[in-house]
């Protein structure tokens, strides 16, 4: 039988995987999906937790549904300022991106 | 349920898209007006926000709070947000036609962060939350043609994005085990189990980076540099000031109290003194203004965590009425350095070197702010910094307020350090700097609220203990 633990354990791999890419990818594209499989792992586990916990409040599937949309609009803005940066440097390469540095 | 009590919020909100669409719609001689009716929306709407501020009501079952605690942030919010809008006067200039979309994405950040400190469940919280950063992201990466702008927003989007995403598997963990996202129901489901603990400690890991304590603080002096420096400053104030407000309702109504057996306390006390202590060490090395007084930021930040640990009515008060008179010293500070940033093109320490001899008055407010910045009699940070202190002393956290102590005495070295520059330092360049009338009406501003509310802090200490009374 599978349970609200299931899930959670799947989203927390999930989760780990997309911090895991955040921190070695050096593209900043992949970097950007990375972060989305990060929140993914959150919708599932707001989805399975709605199912699981409170059925007929719908808030966890709610709360994906906002996160969804302005996960939409966060990327927007990330891929117009990656393009913006491309244009200047020619690069999408975090490692190129080194001028602020204490 | 009667709307007019969103009154404020929804005037935020139309003032912000009418600027963004005027902006579009009007020719370039047009957009001088548009930047006027921004700034005079914003008094306006501050104006009517002071009249509202004992208004209470909760709206969709407690969704939405209004209650002085919102309206204590609002106030501060919206002054934070007229004060960088008057001292940017001259630097927006540099953004030539895209100017009024500037002012209309500030008035959004805005409403963000209100949105944030009324809040009373999580979805309303993280609406506002990224409604605040996804406006900061792209003010960041304002400047386009500026190299150190681009890669600063950029920096900022990537980092901002993973510490949403943590906060939000916090969240997603605690609705896990609560079946709830509700502060106040939350608070009642709270069980001590494993998941709900994880849930917890992400939660302050996602807050901790928005409020830039240690160890999640290694984004701030990298964008806080690259960043437009009214941007910089509204960051430092404005979005810090947010994550507070939220952090403080988040801890007081929903986790505080529950349950006993786990003391997030002691974690956010250990978090408060790394904070202080790193944050005044590596501001002693630097060479740059806006990278010090974004190291200063963090060891403020940390001074502000300390009320939060002590989370009784001294410390909290002291939250509240630190945020207040930080906006306004670091603002003055801030505004000096976009006037000389403006005038020199630099925010080196030796662009400010002889500061005293080119324009007095300038130099005069830099050294007022940063010693109110370092907590020095009478300026307004010492009353601060009192109150915080004296939280922590009273619940039993006396080694936190020594270390506070000790730091606040470390800083003193490199605040004056920019003093000393302006004041011993030579320049060839003896022309005075130049300031438009709205910076000059922001310092004078900045510097009178940091020097009276030092000598006499007792009306607005009072205001802050009516705002926390819902939380005690």
């Amino acid at each position: 039988m599978i349970g609200l633990p299931h899930y959670i354990l799947l989203s927390a791999v999930i989760f780990s995987i997309g911090v895991y890419g955040v921190l070695t990818r050096r593209n900043a594209i992949a970097v950007l999906m990375s972060v989305e499989l990060m929140l993914n792992a959150v919708n599932i586990n707001f989805v399975a937790a709605n199912k699981f916990m409170n059925d007929a409040a719908a808030v966890g599937q709610l709360f994906s549904v906002f996160i969804i949309v302005v996960a939409a609009a966060e990327i927007a803005v990330g891929l117009a300022l990656v393009i913006s940066i491309y244009q200047q440097r020619k690069s999408v390469d975090l490692n190129d991106f080194n001028l602020l540095k204490w | 349920m009667d709307i007019s009590l969103l009154l404020t919020e929804i005037m935020v909100a139309l003032l912000g898209l009418l600027v963004l669409v005027l902006g579009l719609a009007l020719p370039a001689r047009g957009k001088t007006v548009v930047n006027r009716f921004a700034l005079l929306g914003m008094i306006a709407i501050l104006a009517y926000s002071i009249t509202a501020f004992s208004q209470k009501a909760s709206f969709f079952n407690g969704v939405y709070q209004i209650d002085m605690f919102g309206s204590y942030f609002k106030l501060l919010f919206l002054s934070a947000g007229i004060l960088v809008m008057l001292m940017a006067g001259k630097y927006i200039s540099r953004f030539e036609e895209k100017s009024s979309e500037f002012y209309g994405l500030m008035i959004l950040a805005t409403l963000g962060m209100m949105l944030m400190s009324s809040a009373g469940e999580f979805i309303t919280l993280y609406v506002g939350l990224e409604l605040m950063t996804i406006s900061f992201y792209i003010l960041t990466a304002y400047l386009q043609n500026d190299k150190l702008s681009a890669e600063a927003g950029l920096k900022y989007l990537i980092l901002g994005a993973v510490s949403s995403a943590i906060l939000l598997f916090g969240i997603s963990l605690v609705y896990a085990m609560t079946g709830t996202t509700m502060f106040t129901e939350i608070a009642a489901a709270f069980t001590m189990q494993p998941a709900l603990l994880a849930g917890v400690v992400l939660i302050i890991a996602g807050f901790a980076f928005k409020i830039s304590v240690v160890p999640f603080h290694m984004w701030t002096p990298d964008i806080y540099q690259g960043a437009p420096i009214p941007i910089t400053t509204y960051l430092s104030v404005g979005s810090k000031a947010a994550g507070f407000a939220a952090l403080v309702r988040v801890f007081m109504v929903a986790i505080n109290g529950a349950d006993a057996s786990f003391d997030w306390s002691m974690l956010l006390a250990i978090l408060a003194a790394l904070t202080i202590i790193i944050g005044n060490l590596i501001a002693l090395s630097q060479k740059d203004v806006k990278r010090l007084l974004a190291y200063s930021s963090i060891a403020q930040a940390g001074y502000i965590l300390v009320g939060v640990v002590a989370a009784n009515s001294f410390g909290l008060k002291g939250v509240l009425f630190y945020a207040m008179i930080y906006v306004f010293a670091n603002t003055g500070a801030f505004a000096v350095a976009t006037a000389v940033e403006v005038d020199t093109g630099k925010t080196g320490i030796e662009a400010f070197a002889g500061l005293s001899k080119r324009s007095p008055m300038l130099a005069a407010i830099m050294t007022i702010c940063m010693l109110s910045l370092a907590g020095i009699p009478p300026m307004a940070g010492f009353a601060g910094k009192f109150y915080l202190f004296a939280g922590a002393v009273q619940n039993g956290y006396l080694w936190l307020a020594v270390i506070g102590l000790i730091m606040s005495m470390v800083s003193v070295y490199y605040y004056l350090g920019v003093s000393k520059a302006m004041y011993i330092g030579e320049n060839e360049n003896d022309s005075p700097v130049l300031t438009t009338g709205g910076s000059t009406v922001a310092l004078w501003i900045c510097v009178l609220a940091t020097i009276l509310l030092g000598v006499y802090p007792g009306p607005l200490s009072e205001l802050a203990g009516y705002a926390i009374q819902i939380l005690m």
